[in-house]
């Protein structure tokens, strides 16, 4: 069951996610994790998302393929609209999570990855098996055919002596080589959309670098567009065309990467800019973001960071939430300090 | 709200007035006080408690809650099937509860005395009434009795082949299996904490030793092992002194379960930091296993021994079913359900199968019981 | 992988060794010896005046006179080189020819057990993990907790009761009168698999509970496993998912216990087949200990034990094959 609705989406738009809201069921209550979020994803392009744990950075983008739990609830208004490769859009929302379309969307249109690259592996089957399993599911080869496709893409995410590692457990191969080895399971079902959960936060800093680059290249030769959620500010700086950046199930301001690094406006953002720490600052107590998230359970009325803000307006940052400020183009913000100044 | 508070939202807001208190409480409780909140939740596991609170004080004032002895053999009265006193008759109803009344006649084919009912009269119930002697707890003489009738006997329970009312027997059994269950878990308990303990603390050698031997005796089938066991003492034994034995078998060959579980605790908690922080202060090995490690996995250890016990009771009831058990006079449930062997014997008097659901009904309410104590205690588990 | 059979055969023969050990104890417990039981069955039963020295004369031609471990060197001795465990002396007849043929009988009843328990409680138990928290889900606990209450003797009282009342047919025994004592044939097989279901009902009753709550847990933490995730993110049918993946974890620890299975089932045997009247080693066993005919006994403890430490030893082999990071681990 699809609905295209051609004239809803951009022309060159992959991904347009609209009032996305999302909430879980649980012993406690219904939680809201996702709170009427927005975002879009450009052909070719690289979408980052930051925040920190409990932003619903993750939930929003693994609603995208319906990957989330059965106690999960996606609200009626919610659309997110998908360019397949053949250019029609589909409604996503509408698709049933069992169906065979959306099996076909998965991995071969849009793959995830995630940030433990031991637990996205099953610990009883070899990279090999794991990797043909999907190939062979969207695309239509034999076995020795899918085998050298999958040896291929090995050697492509740089793993060395592919044909060997080929036939080992994941547990054999170092984190470094696990994700590559994922991004190569990803890459091999040719999408459109790579979605990347946090895919450095394991590694160390020099494997950092080089999955970094990696993602890169690949992405310059295959066309793929990118949405890479993170919690850390310089890797999306170096990675993201444009950036969103969420707190507590809503999105606080949205740019292109050089707007929000050098031209923050709201308050959040610019207080996870200064809490990164400087070479160039050394004997400076660092700036840590004051008080803690609060629990979905207990969503603070109006503008969520409002309790840890500094330049809180109170009577009005902690009853409404803030509509959207057009500060250019590219450039929206969700703050009342800057209701003024729409353009 | 109350203990329902994640603790950094009680951190993150400020502490209003009330909320401290409750706060305060929450926090300054001690582990067991957390674990008899939580268990307050648990409604099944409570009744499984409250079931076996009852059997146990049934057990140990038996005499007087039965209206006879366990040996008391009432002549004509064999193989009686189960009286349900009732309220009302032809002849109207009454707050009283009664039992028809009986006559013993002879029956001219069998010439054996035959009990007859006679609806119209009425046998009241008695309550507190004066019986047969007995000691209560051992030490107390007494005569009085829970209830009973004046004429006749009351048989709630039915008798057995011999005349003996089953409803005195299952209560004085009640008494018997409990308590070897208890005991034999007590002593299990204690050997496996020492041996386990020593495995765990001390590691190399002494454990390799332990855990073989530990191994081989679980390797033999237990019953087997224990009807081995059973099968050797000598027949001039009092029923006391197999009483005893008994319970020291089933703890004999209960322990390397519980010594296993202890020895993997305590060998993951041996390299915890606080550990070595207290080996290094000087603390000796005893000290530090008392005072630092039993605490932190006792909760287990509970819920360990409760869930042991529906083992041993099993097992106990299964040896002495087939005789290989308790001796006479002693009675348990197993040895009860010796009369209940054959089909043969189920089908003339079903209801000496009844011991069979007081076995069921103890173990369920210690299996849930001890389900609860592990909800309770588990201090991973996030509960409203 | 042949140093880890070789680590696991050597295992296999310590424990043996000293479970032989223990059993020869036991078997050395109860007081007096054959011959003095054998003169109080013959006086009892004849009359006979027995003297010391026929006791001594019987004694000294089984052996018994001899010291403990001479004793213990010759049983262990007779079994290992030839296969000997024995003279049953209740039975006048060797204690092989008393076993014999019911050690093919106790490993069918094993085996159909077995076979029964896993059939049941692997699916069911994934079954209840997928639908978690439902109305069978619900069912299926309260099924596992009487499971393990009931006892299975009285279970088997209880069906046999159901089976004369209801049914009014007997369901005792292992075979129906007219093929008891024939020789084998497809039809006297067909005989005993229809009567090994109750039995193999019986026993598997408290081993399925049990068992099914593994399975469900093991599944449960599985699927919700990142991995399973990952694979649903690269578009594998449902179906196919929970097969792969749960599922071939959740059988490692029904693999490995498999051994701990059969000790129960070995245990609850001789009274399960005093109930059904079962002619197979359990019931033999309970026999040997009443007569106090310790070589038996003993025979029959150590070649149940033994089947036991070899299910254990196969269950290993499987674990490793199963999971190849036990291989890894163990060397």
């Amino acid at each position: 069951m699809t609905s295209t609705t051609k004239e809803s989406i951009h022309q060159d738009n992959l991904l347009e996610v609209k009032d996305l809201k999302i909430s879980f069921k649980t012993d406690e209550g219904i939680v809201t994790a996702v709170d009427g979020v927005n975002f879009s994803v450009k052909r070719g392009q690289t979408l980052g998302i930051v925040g920190e744990s409990g932003s619903g950075k993750s939930v929003s983008t693994w609603s995208i393929m319906r990957l989330l739990p059965k106690n999960s609830i996606i609200q009626k208004n919610s659309s997110i609209q998908f360019r397949r490769k053949d250019d029609e859009v589909v409604e996503i929302t509408n698709l049933r999570p069992t169906s065979r379309e959306l099996r076909e969307l998965r991995g071969g249109e849009v793959a995830l990855i995630f940030q433990e690259p031991m637990s996205s592996f099953s610990p009883v089957y070899t990279i090999g098996n794991q990797i043909m399993e999907a190939i062979l599911q969207h695309r239509d080869v034999s076995k020795d055919e899918a085998q050298e496709i999958a040896i291929d893409m090995l050697d492509r995410v740089g793993i060395s002596n592919p044909r060997q590692r080929f036939r080992q457990y994941p547990f054999e191969l170092s984190g470094g080589m696990r994700q590559r080895a994922m991004i190569a399971v990803a890459l091999s079902m040719n999408p459109s959309l790579l979605i990347a959960d946090e895919p450095t936060t394991s590694l160390d800093v020099t494997i950092q670098a080089q999955i970094l680059k990696l993602m890169r290249d690949l992405q310059q030769d295959l066309g793929m567009s990118i949405i890479f959620i993170t919690h850390n500010l310089g890797v999306i700086a170096q990675v993201a065309d444009e950036v969103e950046v969420m707190y507590l199930g809503k999105i606080l301001e949205r740019g292109t990467a050089k707007e929000i690094i050098h031209q923050p406006q709201h308050p959040y953002t610019q207080a996870l800019l200064r809490a990164i720490p400087q070479l160039d600052h050394l004997g400076e107590r660092l700036t840590a973001i004051s008080g803690d998230i609060p629990s979905p359970l207990a969503r603070p009325a109006g503008c969520p960071f409002h309790t840890r803000c500094e330049k809180i307006i109170p009577g009005t940052c902690d009853a409404e939430m803030p509509s959207p400020t057009q500060l250019s183009d590219t450039h929206i913000v969700y703050c009342f300090l800057h209701e003024d100044r729409d353009v | 709200m109350t203990t329902s508070n994640l603790p950094s939202t009680a951190l993150q807001t400020p502490i209003s007035q009330t909320e401290s208190e409750e706060a305060l409480r929450y926090y300054s409780a001690t582990q067991l006080q957390l674990i008899l909140w939580r268990f307050r939740k648990h409604h099944i596991a409570k009744l499984g408690a409250f079931i076996l609170i009852t059997l146990a004080l049934v057990g140990l004032f038996a005499e007087f809650f039965a209206p006879y002895t366990g040996t008391t053999r009432i002549s004509g009265a064999v193989l009686v099937s189960p009286q349900m006193p009732r309220f009302c008759n032809d002849d109207g109803c009454t707050l009283r509860p009664f039992l028809p009344g009986v006559t013993s006649e002879r029956n001219p084919e069998t010439l054996r005395m035959e009990v007859k009912i006679d609806p119209t009269i009425r046998r009241e119930i008695k309550f507190f009434i004066q019986g047969e002697p007995y000691k209560l707890l051992g030490f107390i003489e007494m005569q009085t009795h829970l209830f009973g009738v004046d004429e006749g006997s009351v048989h709630l329970f039915g008798t057995d082949s011999l005349g003996r009312d089953i409803f005195t027997r299952i209560l004085l059994a009640t008494r018997t299996s409990l308590s070897i269950g208890i005991l034999g878990v007590l002593i299990s308990f204690v050997l496996a904490l020492i041996i386990g303990g020593m495995a765990g603390y001390f590691g190399g050698w002494l454990d390799y030793v332990i855990q073989r031997l530990t191994e081989i005796v679980r390797v033999v089938p237990v019953i087997p092992l224990y009807m081995g066991l059973a099968a050797a003492f000598p027949t001039e034994w009092s029923s006391t002194q197999v009483y005893f034995a008994m319970t020291l078998i089933l703890a004999v060959v209960g322990w390397p379960t519980l010594a296993r579980r202890i020895r993997g605790k305590l060998l993951s908690l041996r390299g915890e930091d606080y550990v070595v922080a207290a080996s290094l202060a000087g603390a000796r090995p005893s000290r530090i296993i008392a005072r630092h490690l039993l605490p932190a996995f006792m909760s287990y250890i509970i819920v360990d021994l409760v869930i042991s016990f529906p083992y041993m009771l099993l097992s106990e009831t299964a040896l002495s079913f087939v005789g290989l058990g308790l001796r006479p006079p002693t009675i348990s449930w197993g040895v009860l359900l010796q009369d209940a062997q054959t089909v043969r014997a189920i089908e003339q008097a079903p209801w000496l199968f009844i011991p069979a659901a007081f076995v069921v009904i103890a173990v369920l309410s210690f299996t849930v019981l001890g389900d609860g104590l592990r909800d309770a205690a588990d201090p991973y588990q996030i509960s409203g | 992988m042949i140093k880890f059979l070789i680590q696991r055969i050597i295992g296999m023969v310590v424990t043996m060794f000293f479970v032989s050990i223990m059993v020869f104890i036991i078997m050395e417990l109860p007081p007096g010896d054959y011959a003095d039981r054998w003169a109080f069955r013959k006086f009892s039963g004849t009359g006979t005046q027995i003297t010391e020295a026929d006791i001594d004369n019987i004694r000294a031609e089984f052996g018994l006179d001899r010291p403990a471990p001479e004793r213990y060197l010759n049983w262990i001795g007779g079994i290992i080189l030839h296969g000997d465990f024995g003279e049953a002396f209740s039975f006048q007849t060797s204690v092989n020819n008393v076993i014999g043929q019911k050690i093919g009988l106790t490993m069918a009843i094993l085996f159909s057990t077995l076979v029964v328990t896993y059939l049941i409680s692997i699916p069911v138990g994934m079954y209840a993990a997928i639908r978690r928290n439902s109305i069978e889900d619900y069912a299926l606990t309260v099924f596992s907790y009487l499971g393990f209450a009931l006892p299975n003797f009285l279970l088997a009282l209880v069906l046999l009761y159901i089976s004369i009342t209801v049914f009014d047919s007997s369901v005792g025994g292992l075979f129906s009168p007219e093929y008891a004592d024939a020789p084998w044939s497809v039809e006297k097989a067909l005989d005993l698999f229809s009567h090994l279901i109750i039995p193999a009902i019986v026993l598997a009753w408290s081993a399925t509970a049990f068992q099914l709550q593994t399975v469900r847990a093991t599944m449960l933490d599985e699927i919700n496993n990142l991995s399973v995730t990952a694979a649903r993110a690269r578009g594998v049918p449902e179906w196919k998912l929970l097969l792969k993946y749960p599922a071939r974890l959740a059988i490692n620890p029904v693999v490995s216990t498999v051994s701990f299975d059969a000790n129960r089932i070995f245990s609850e045997l001789p009274i399960v087949a005093l109930v059904l009247g079962l002619p197979e080693l359990g019931e033999l066993l309970l026999k040997s200990y009443l007569d106090l005919d310790m070589f038996v006994a003993g025979a029959i403890l150590l070649v149940l034990t033994f089947m036991i430490v070899f299910m254990n030893f196969l269950s290993d082999i499987a674990l490793a094959i199963l999971d190849p990071r036990v291989k890894l681990i163990e060397g």
